[in-house]
């Protein structure tokens, strides 16, 4: 589809251009080949829509059990699945990254902006972006090659002595490929990009407002208290919206991880956990025809999900875009 | 003057509390990418030789040792190609849309709003689409192209933002000039505009080209495995580098964990050269924008 529009508008654009061209000097075959192309952009969105969806319906309908409840996920013999587990265990995983990258992306923010030396900032900042240049299947190999084993020990202490909080419930086998190992990891992919934006907010502060609250007397603390994080605080909360699209879709390193159970539970220590995207890969070599288009069922509410937080946290950033053209 | 206030010790102990906190943060930060580095080197080295580089998985069990990548770096390399070829002119396109034709129209912020959104998509589900779209839709195989399909939905809105960004640090008066002479304007464009930018686009291109050389899971649902090198992306199962790790890193033995640890040493060594190569251009670049 991508390449049919690009030849049609190709041939089409020099021909009607030159006579354009001939009328203004402003048009010309990229007036029509760029907005071409920007429709296109458009287009693989929609189809993206619309060929997830037509895929998926024969399975859904073949599917013995109700899609959004159930929790097994055995689309190829027993015909029934149900996104329900998966669903929950995104949401679990994807909300403990988001609790343990987002204090630590605005400590970094915060660091690159406001505390290291002018000099090192840049130098400093790169070496975080580094984070995301890592590939996810490396942080997988990561995860079950060193983190898994480094988290042993402190997760039958946590299951000790805070077994009465829910997370860290659980009897029996403690530790090893647990939600814990997947949140970890998910959080340390996620950082790179709520710490750039957040930076980028922070920078943003009117240096007017940092310089009137340190000359009425206020330590660096209460001067990013007062100024910067008020200003801030929409950016890093966009930021952090972004992060979680990023650690819901997230597939190849949760695969490695997760040891693909199908089952609600809370206890973040016991060796359990799956996610919608890491099932996809776990699950995509042994499907039949009814379980790769289930698999394309449950991408299309991954899909959903994902371009509803994106388009949120968008919404947020073009607001404050324009406060900030209002504010100059 | 004689009568400034010291700060109380309650609020310069806080103050320093916090300064402590947004340190130890930047260290929590940095740990685990010296642990990733200093893993996946001391690890990968043991089989990083020449046989790795230049043989197959053919014919070589999980048990067995030796066995290379070479049939997986041909394949992201060539699948990489491809990708770029499809989003680099998609993409440059939209950002010269966005930039000379736009004008803030209601289309061009719809656009801009979708490639903003389209960067969040994830890469399993472009992966999906090319799946449902290519192979199931339309009957197509398994192939590299279809990876390079998948990869170059994942490229297009970087691409975008990146060129996007750079068109408009052109200067408007060099267009002025341009058209004051009468040159008409998409000759501006391409004579003007795009040599001026030239090596900004260059540098976000390869940092796209970066981003999708370590993704795996498109590639998972498109490109399928193969242990046989095959040079043809347009028919028949392909490899991929970052697959090869995922394939090796699922089996158990230690021979097949070795693989995939010197994979995936392959595998930064190409994402952080292709980085590295960027960052250049735009460094040895910069002095002259100004």
């Amino acid at each position: 589809m991508t390449t049919e529009t690009e030849t049609e508008t190709r041939e089409g654009g020099p021909a009607t251009s030159r006579s354009a061209s001939r009328r203004s000097h402003g048009e010309g075959p990229f007036r029509y080949l760029s907005t071409g192309a920007g429709i296109v952009m458009l287009g693989i969105m929609a189809a993206i829509a619309v060929f997830l969806i037509s895929e998926a319906i024969p399975a859904l309908q073949a599917n013995k059990g109700n899609f959004l409840t159930e929790l097994t996920w055995d689309p190829n013999s027993s015909q029934v699945f149900g996104i329900g587990a998966l669903a929950f265990g995104t949401v679990l995983s994807s909300a403990l990254a988001l609790v343990i990258a987002t204090p630590i992306a605005v400590g970094v923010a915060l660091f690159i902006s406001h505390y290291a030396p002018r000099r090192l900032a840049g130098p400093l900042g790169y070496l975080i972006d580094l984070l995301a240049a890592v590939p996810s299947v490396i942080y997988g190999l990561w995860g079950v090659a060193f983190l898994v084993p480094l988290l042993r020990e402190p997760s039958q202490w946590l299951n000790d002595h805070l077994g009465w909080f829910p997370l860290f419930a659980g009897e029996g086998a403690i530790g090893g490929k647990t939600m814990l190992a997947g949140g970890i990891v998910l959080a340390i992919m996620i950082l790179p990009i709520i710490a750039a934006i957040s930076r980028e907010v922070f920078l943003q502060v009117p240096k007017m407002n940092e310089e009137a609250a340190l000359a009425l007397g206020a330590t660096r603390w209460e001067m990013i208290r007062m100024a910067v994080l008020p200003f801030g605080r929409p950016g890093v909360v966009s930021a952090a919206m972004l992060g979680l699209g990023r650690a819901m879709g997230e597939t190849i390193a949760v695969a490695l991880i997760f040891p693909a159970t199908f089952g609600i539970s809370l206890q973040i220590l016991t060796p359990q956990g799956n996610s919608i995207a890491a099932n996809i890969a776990n699950g995509f070599g042994e499907a039949g025809d009814i379980g790769r288009g289930a698999l394309i069922a449950s991408g299309l509410v991954l899909f959903i999900i994902t371009l509803l937080v994106n388009i949120a946290a968008r919404m947020i950033i073009n607001r404050r875009k324009e406060l900030m053209k209002a504010d100059t | 003057m004689t009568t400034i206030q010291h700060i109380s010790t309650g609020r310069r102990i806080k103050d320093r509390i916090v300064q402590g906190l947004v340190y130890l943060a930047f260290a929590l930060a940095v740990v685990p990418l010296v642990s990733v580095l200093w893993l996946v080197i001391s690890n990968g080295l043991a089989r990083f030789d020449l046989t790795f580089l230049t043989h197959s998985m053919r014919g070589i069990g999980a048990r067995d040792v030796g066995g290379g990548a070479y049939h997986a770096i041909i394949g992201t390399l060539e699948q990489v190609l491809l990708s770029s070829l499809i989003s680099v002119p998609i993409g440059l396109l939209t950002a010269i849309y966005l930039v000379e034709y736009g004008n803030g129209g209601r289309l061009s912020r719809a656009i801009s709003f979708f490639v903003d959104v389209m960067t969040g998509i994830p890469s399993v589900v472009a992966g999906l689409f090319v799946l449902a779209f290519w192979i199931l839709f339309l009957g197509m195989p398994y192939s590299g192209f279809a990876g390079a399909m998948a990869l170059s939905i994942l490229m297009m809105p970087t691409v975008v933002r990146s060129a996007e960004e750079m068109l408009r640090l052109v200067p408007d008066d060099l267009r002025e000039a341009s058209y004051a002479l009468g040159v008409a304007k998409w000759r501006t464009i391409l004579k003007v505009v795009l040599p001026t930018a030239f090596t900004g686009i260059v540098t976000g291109v390869m940092l796209a080209v970066a981003r999708v050389a370590g993704e795996t899971a498109p590639l998972l649902l498109t490109v399928f495995f193969t242990d046989s090198i095959n040079n043809d992306p347009f028919t028949g199962p392909q490899m991929g580098l970052p697959l090869y790790v995922f394939d090796q890193a699922a089996r158990p033995n230690d021979t097949a964990i070795d693989r995939a640890w010197t994979g995936a040493l392959t595998l930064i060594l190409i994402v952080m050269l292709l980085n590295l190569v960027a960052r250049l251009i735009a460094w040895w670049r910069s002095p002259a924008r100004r």
